[in-house]
């Protein structure tokens, strides 16, 4: 039998090593943020974010990869939230029971695991080649929103999950149709999750690579996107490209773009939370 | 009269709503068909037993050989390495968070774990590079530049919030009765955990490491961008090597006409890919499913 001594020191010891994991990670996360503005900031520049590409790294900016970013996420956003919206609706409030429902429940858990490059080989395949869309800023959209299709319907579910049932019912007893009911009713309270779902994919649309490289957004553009049908490039692919040369000061170049990535992405997490909070306001006043 | 033009037009919605749902089955229809459709292209020029057994990999050489062994081998050893950081790093971390951590503790560690899973992997493909494998070379000196170790571990790093997240989930819907009849027995918290707890949660813990096997052999920008692009059958994680999705994107980047071999080849790799995460997936899920009906 172990002294009390012991026992507690097995206590301890676990304890402490699941602290020292939380502090790796935090080490981790801290290093490699501390890494990228020390590299990054003194490229940061008004010219920098306003230039076009160059063969000189210190004349090349982020202008293409920039605008084609949001280019590239606004066209995500208005192909991928009506149908992911939709569909969550019909699994969430119509098509509870049935196989149909089912079977596709079990395709949207699976889709969610799909790597993302082989979305990428998918929109290569359909949109750019069968299609004839070409490597257009139009393909990789479309590519990227099948991408957030599976994040925007479960997370767009577990918010329509959270309305209660009295609400729906109490409508119903008013004389309301189901979709009354839904669109009245259960959409607008359901908002604040909704939103913040539909953020939290777009972040991930934002920061892919993979899938835009292989349907063949090209690294080099030398103008910005004209229309849906223009070459693009967005600034994980600038990132990648600057990272695939030897040269410290392209390399330098990468680590500014990380930068405006990551105040993108921390923007957009902010809009996010402002939404939600707005949103939860108007409703208890 | 308005009556029926409201039930109409309720038809209406729910037939569109029900096309929205559906198209998702459309999109794996898609997926499945793409691939095959040019895998089988694909293996018409060259023969399946040479394409899965063979030990070169030569494809956009003068020279062409259409062993897929050496991509296999690259991916298992940058995953195998990514798990045996995330695995125990992320166990204890979920047994910390449920078992251990007050309230305020979670608070603070839960978003800092989802910030790390919210990092773009082209920006861990930058840490891996310029910070870990400099940091490495340090105290490995025969470390190239490029190389399986350094991306494993940072991609065991990303993986690490997943694993941590689903873990602690299955820890946590672990009834308190088998915690207090532990207490009750005499065991202190650690015992508990370890002999009653994390037993009780072990398909649900399985079910997330499957996962994280699956999301590692799909990772692509950490291994493309640190990893380097040289196919080579090895177990040597301090030499560039080159994984499944690091190929895709190696041939992607090039400008290779729709139609050639080369061009085919990223489809049957990409088959390989899907194959191997799909079986994954179903497995991780069927397990889960098996664990949630033990307590639920």
């Amino acid at each position: 039998m172990a002294t009390p001594r012991r026992r507690r020191l097995g206590d301890q010891l676990l304890q402490a090593s699941g602290l020292f994991v939380m502090v790796i990670a935090l080490g981790a996360l801290a290093a490699l943020l501390f890494d990228v503005f020390v590299d990054g900031a003194g490229r940061l520049s008004w010219q920098f974010l306003t230039s076009l590409p160059s063969r000189r790294a210190s004349q090349a900016g982020l202008a293409t990869a920039l605008v084609g970013s949001i280019y590239v996420i606004i066209l995500t956003a208005v192909i991928a939230v009506p149908i992911g919206i939709g569909a969550a609706i019909y699994l969430e409030e119509y098509g509870a029971r049935g196989r149909m429902a089912r079977l596709i429940e079990i395709n949207i858990a699976n889709l969610a695991g799909v790597p993302s490059i082989i979305y990428g080989l998918l929109g290569l395949g359909l949109f750019v080649r069968a299609m004839g869309l070409g490597r257009s800023l139009i393909a990789g959209a479309a590519t990227l929103a099948l991408l957030v299709l599976p994040v925007v319907i479960l997370s767009t579910r577990e918010a329509l999950r959270t309305v209660p049932n009295s609400l729906r019912e109490g409508s119903y007893a008013l004389g309301a149709t189901k979709w009354q009911t839904i669109w009245t009713q259960v959409l607008p309270m359901a908002m604040p999750g909704i939103l913040t779902g539909l953020i939290l994919a777009l972040s991930r649309a934002i920061g892919e690579t993979a899938p835009l490289i292989t349907i063949g957004a090209i690294t080099y553009v030398p103008f910005l996107p004209d229309g849906l049908s223009s070459p693009f490039t967005v600034l994980p692919i600038q990132i990648f490209n600057w990272l695939s040369r030897p040269q410290a000061e392209f390399l330098r170049n990468a680590a500014a773009a990380i930068l405006v990535l990551l105040v993108l992405l921390l923007t957009m997490n902010a809009v996010a939370i402002w939404l939600r909070d707005r949103y939860q306001k108007q409703r208890t006043a | 009269m308005k009556r029926t033009t409201r039930s109409w037009l309720e038809r209406i919605i729910e037939q569109l709503l029900f096309g929205c749902a559906a198209l998702s089955i459309l999109v794996t229809a898609g997926i499945v068909a793409v691939l095959i459709f040019e895998t089988a292209a694909f293996l018409r020029e060259v023969p399946i037993t040479q394409f899965l057994f063979g030990t070169e990999w030569t494809p956009l050489f003068y020279n062409k050989k259409f062993g897929v062994l050496p991509l296999v081998a690259g991916t298992a050893l940058v995953s195998g390495i990514a798990m045996a950081v995330a695995l125990p790093a992320g166990l204890l971390s979920a047994i910390y968070l449920s078992e251990y951590a007050p309230p305020r503790v979670r608070r603070i560690v839960k978003p800092i774990l989802e910030v790390l899973a919210g990092v773009p992997t082209v920006v861990y493909g930058y840490f891996a590079l310029l910070f870990v494998t400099p940091m490495l070379q340090n105290l490995l000196p025969g470390l190239s530049g490029f190389n399986a170790l350094s991306p494993g571990i940072v991609m065991g790093i990303m993986i690490l919030p997943l694993v941590s997240s689903l873990s602690e989930d299955a820890l946590h819907s672990v009834p308190n009765g088998l915690r207090e009849g532990a207490y009750a027995l005499g065991a202190t918290r650690m015992q508990a955990t370890l002999r009653v707890v994390v037993p009780a949660a072990l398909s649900g813990i399985s079910a997330a490491a499957i996962l994280a096997v699956s999301r590692a052999i799909g990772e692509t920008m950490i291994v493309a961008v640190a990893a380097g692009q040289q196919p080579r059958l090895t177990l040597n994680p301090l030499v560039p090597i080159e994984t499944m999705t690091a190929f895709i994107v190696q041939v992607s980047m090039g400008d290779t006409p729709a139609g050639t071999i080369e061009y085919r080849t990223i489809f049957a790799v990409g088959m390989l890919l899907f194959l191997g995460t799909f079986a994954l997936n179903l497995f991780s899920n069927w397990l889960r499913n098996r664990f949630r009906e033990e307590y639920q």
